[in-house]
């Protein structure tokens, strides 16, 4: 299944092997971290126990049936779809930018999402119940979704002019906008009451622990469609590395890369942040780390961002329910808790590539 | 087969910076771009890429109009080094090589076959597996030229000739290298390619060129063949300084003394 070329054929620099051996060792992981996600919570049941008997045709509780099928199968495929939009949408980001620090977050999303977010924890209870009835408990996702969407169209036409996207426009302008946006934000929480107060607090950490069948099946197609978009980009982010007018001599076409660069991670990063919340450090800790491994080609880049970035966020998960059973930690305590002070190590023992 | 613009006229920010400029680059032969700095050399070549949209005129490519292209046609037919390069990631002198292929359908073996010739063409045999950030100004400028050479790496296609445009290619290399990338330029040219070279060296100008162009002031001020432009009025009146040109013993070479007169 992976054929790796026997050392005599391959050129020195070509490092299209790893690429390869890491998507199918991440594979296994991810498969290892999923199968144990879904045997771990606080009712224990037990997975194992649950697919044996499932396979040899044995009854299996009702209880059991739905602490898997309802509670801790969404859970893991929104752990693993987030992460997985996450990490590609910080590789992708990194690409277009050309800087391995950027991350989705300059597309004005993530201020976009949580001035949703906030608004609608804060306001939500001002609405009409007719119109809030039809929302009920998703006003928050949606909200968060439409504020990341409007936020990203209104910088990408900022930073469009005569058909050509200006990708050092879209970064200051990114900056301007989020600074008004959290002015925004800040007078909202200004009015919020205690109860809000908390909540708000709580999305920002982001958590995995509201997650159903029916917010996965909202946040779903748009992740797939955006993650789908993401592989017929990894030619022209190769490109991009060697600047825009280079990138178009070999034969990218740069503004189609970039609309679809700007849409498809906007659209991953959106619908994640909607039913998540904020969780940091995935977009720029799982591209940088493969970097260093695998090297910068976009080819392998992406595929194997997507399956590290769902591994990390599911075992973030299950260590989340671990250290304070029964209850559990945001997750994004945990991201942060782990990647930050790996991030430092990472970046303190390659300082020599950094520096240069 | 030529390359041709025809009257352009280039307008960059507000500032008009080439005025009506006319050249005729025929496949088969290399062409010289000269002049002095800020005479609009790197925009005219820019241009001729299709880089740049001109306000007005037009940019034929073997009979076809340059902003009709797809750029993935256009990347099989010429490939470009530009006067300057960056990269962001660490990649390696075998992946960007690679980022040469990318409008090519190659398999690996393909590819890794003509990343082995090319980098042997420009005298890196060795260098496959080293960052290119870690490599010198020289050795970077030969990769990029390398990853120049692969995209259009046989001279003719079933579209006619295929085009070089170079940048100043010499411009950081030592004077061994200068003749071997010249020698590469030539001999591209001599096998049925075109071959459109920046230059700012007037002596390898002379030994190599076969048809120059003078610009000034976003202008050309002399277009023909080498011994027609490289005259002791056209080049003191260009560049401003006092410049003779001696003929060298043997065949017909010539050669530029910098400054003859002081
Ligand atoms: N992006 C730009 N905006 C405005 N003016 C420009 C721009 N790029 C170049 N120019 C101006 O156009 C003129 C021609 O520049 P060009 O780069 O073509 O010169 P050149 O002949 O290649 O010079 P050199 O020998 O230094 O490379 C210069 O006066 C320069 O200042
Ligand atoms: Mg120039």
């Amino acid at each position: 299944m992976v054929a790796v070329a026997p050392p005599e054929h391959r050129i020195a620099g070509d490092r299209d092997h790893l690429g390869r051996a890491a998507c199918l060792g991440l594979l296994l992981l991810l498969v290892f971290f999923a199968l144990l996600s879904l045997g771990q919570g606080p009712s224990g049941v037990s997975a194992p126990q649950v697919l044996a008997d499932w396979l040899a045709g044995r009854e299996v509780a009702t209880v059991d049936q739905v602490v898997m099928l309802n509670i801790r199968l969404p859970r893991l495929l929104t752990g693993m779809l987030v992460g997985a939009s996450l990490a590609v949408s910080g590789a992708v980001m990194q690409g277009l930018f050309r800087n391995p620090l950027a991350d989705p977050g300059l597309l004005g999303v993530s201020s976009g999402a949580s001035l949703g977010a906030i608004a609608s924890i804060v306001l939500g209870g001002l609405l009409p119940p007719a119109i809030a009835g039809i929302f009920g408990w998703y006003l928050v996702p949606v909200a968060a979704f439409a504020g990341s969407w409007i936020a990203m169209v209104v910088l990408y036409g900022i930073a469009t002019r005569h058909g050509r996207t200006s990708v050092a426009t879209m970064l200051l302008a990114g900056i301007a906008l989020a600074a008004m946006i959290a002015a925004v934000a800040g007078l909202i929480i200004y009015y919020a009451n205690d109860a809000q107060l908390r909540d708000l607090t709580f999305w920002g950490l982001g958590s995995l622990a509201g997650s159903s069948w029916t917010k996965l099946s909202a946040a779903a197609p748009i992740i797939l469609l955006s993650l789908a978009a993401m592989p017929m980009l990894a030619r022209g982010l190769n490109g991009l590395a060697l600047g825009e007018a280079t990138a178009a001599h070999v034969g990218i076409r740069v503004q189609r890369t970039k609309a679809i660069a700007i849409l498809a991670t906007a659209g991953a990063t959106g619908a994640s942040v909607a039913v998540s919340g904020g969780i940091g450090f995935v977009g720029i800790v799982v591209p940088h780390l493969l970097r260093l491994v695998i090297g910068p080609d976009h080819r392998w880049l992406l595929i194997n961002s997507a399956l590290l970035g769902a591994t990390v966020l599911i075992a973030a998960d299950i260590i989340s329910r671990l250290v304070v059973a029964p209850a559990e930690l945001p997750i994004g305590i945990i991201t942060a808790m782990f990647g930050g002070p790996f991030f430092m190590w990472v970046l303190l023992s390659n300082r020599r590539v950094l520096d240069a | 087969m030529n390359l041709t613009a025809r009257n352009l006229h280039v307008i960059l920010g507000s500032h008009p910076v080439l005025h009506g400029v006319d050249l005729t680059a025929m496949a088969g032969r290399l062409t010289a771009i000269i002049g002095p700095n800020g005479s609009g050399k790197t925009t005219l070549l820019r241009a001729l890429t299709g880089e740049l949209r001109p306000a007005v005129g037009s940019v034929t490519l073997n009979g076809q109009d340059m902003a009709r292209l797809q750029p993935e046609t256009l990347a099989r037919r010429r490939a470009v080094l530009p006067q300057q390069s960056a990269l962001s990631f660490p990649f390696t002198v075998a992946e960007i090589l690679r980022i040469g292929l990318i409008a090519h359908a190659c398999d690996d073996v393909e590819a890794r076959a003509l990343i082995r010739a090319a980098l042997a063409k420009v005298d890196l045999p060795e260098h496959s597996g080293r960052f290119y950030q870690e490599l010198s100004g020289g050795e970077q400028q030969r990769v990029q030229l390398a990853r120049a050479l692969i995209q259009v790496w046989q001279p003719v296609g079933d579209q006619g000739p295929r085009w070089l445009l170079l940048d100043e290619p010499v411009s950081s290399l030592d004077i061994a290298h200068q003749l071997t990338v010249m020698r590469l330029a030539k001999n591209y040219a001599r096998a049925g390619g075109g071959v459109i070279a920046v230059m700012h060296d007037l002596n390898l100008t002379a030994m190599f060129a076969d048809h120059v162009l003078l610009m000034q002031q976003g202008r050309a001020s002399a277009e023909g063949p080498t011994e027609t432009v490289l005259t002791d009025r056209l080049l003191s009146q260009a560049y401003g300084c006092d410049l003779r040109i001696r003929h060298a013993p043997g065949d017909g070479v010539w050669l530029l003394p910098q400054g003859a007169v002081v």
